[in-house]
């Protein structure tokens, strides 16, 4: 079995409610988390807004989907990245974040990237 | 859509037999549910059905096989968090069948 | 490592984003995403500083279509849809900065 385990990471760089690509990659990671690899997600550029804290979708009768991030740790998917840049471009913090993550420089992030076996973007 | 009638009063479910709106849940639904399942509900039945409605509240999905077991364990113990024991309660998956009852969609990766 | 890019630089922070993360290797410009292999856009500067640390390519249907077949910065390379499956296969791995 060990040697079948290959480094899967997913990269999140857009926003959460504007288009469908940020629940897709939720959902795929879910799906991802019954194979027993070795998962990462990523957040880059507006993907960082997927995980801030506080978000309220009634009003635009979408569902919340936010909560589940929180959810990943217990299917064993624990190694969530957010980029510095990133983060900061939008005026964001740790404290923002609805889960805990792990801050990269890009160059660190990029680093990252080149020992993946897959990337899959979103 | 199909729809079930429990009590003179009609609830909208998937082709499956999941219920549509999270909100027409109530335990009445979920007693029609489960016989129509062939499941004979007990304390421990409900007691998997609670800690699934629980989880749906806290992360708004419905956890997958694995992670339910092994969430049950932590909360419930050990002897309760294998998947003997809810195969046993919900023969046809704790996953599909318990969430079924529950009034919570399939879960996301139930396949 | 590939690098994908499919959104105009003017429009998308996707180029940007994947100059400043990315490690090197190949990149590879694809539909609108070549209006940055044009010279004399504000991006030529960029593209020019990218070639010291990347390999950029660029999609000739695509600039064909878009009409800039004779102003393709010089120092990238030019590949047709062969080339882009040879870049795909001469890569470990690839990501498209959709």
């Amino acid at each position: 079995m060990g040697e079948d385990i290959k480094k899967f990471m997913f990269v999140n760089r857009k926003a959460p409610y504007g288009t469908i690509y940020a629940l897709e990659a939720l959902e795929v990671v879910l799906i991802t988390a019954a194979f027993d690899q070795d998962v990462s997600l990523a957040f880059l550029d507006d993907g960082v807004y997927q995980l801030k804290k506080g978000q309220q979708t009634k009003g635009i009768e979408t569902k919340n989907f936010s909560p589940s991030y929180r959810a990943l740790e217990g299917y064993d998917v624990e190694k969530l990245y957010v980029e510095k840049e990133s983060m900061e471009a939008r005026g964001l913090s740790e404290d923002d974040l609805l889960v805990d993550v792990i801050v990269l420089t890009s160059r660190e992030m990029g680093e990252l990237m080149e020992q993946q076996d897959v990337v899959l973007s979103f | 859509m199909p729809n079930i009638e429990v009590n003179g009063k009609s609830y909208e479910t998937d082709e499956e037999g999941y219920l549509v709106n999270l909100a027409d849940w109530n335990m009445d639904v979920a007693n029609y549910i489960a016989q129509s399942e062939n499941l004979n509900m007990t304390d421990q039945h409900w007691e998997v059905i609670e800690f699934l409605r629980k989880y749906y509240d806290e992360f708004q999905i419905a956890p997958a096989v694995r992670v339910l077991t092994k969430a049950i364990g932590k909360k419930l113990g050990p002897e309760k968090g294998n998947s003997q024991y809810l195969y046993e309660l919900f023969p046809y998956g704790p996953g599909k069948q318990a969430c079924k009852v529950a009034g919570l969609p399939k879960p996301t990766g139930c396949i | 490592m590939l690098h994908i890019i499919n959104k105009s630089p003017l429009s998308s922070c996707a180029l940007e984003s994947c100059l400043r993360i990315a490690q090197g290797g190949d990149i590879l410009l694809i539909e609108d995403a070549v209006y940055a292999a044009a010279s004399g856009s504000a991006l030529e500067d960029k593209i020019r500083e990218a070639m010291g640390r990347f390999r950029v390519h660029a999609l000739m249907p695509d600039i064909d279509a878009r009409g800039f077949s004779e102003r393709v910065i010089e120092g990238v390379s030019k590949v047709d849809y062969g080339g882009f499956v040879d870049l795909v296969a001469a890569n470990e791995n690839c990501q498209s900065w959709l």
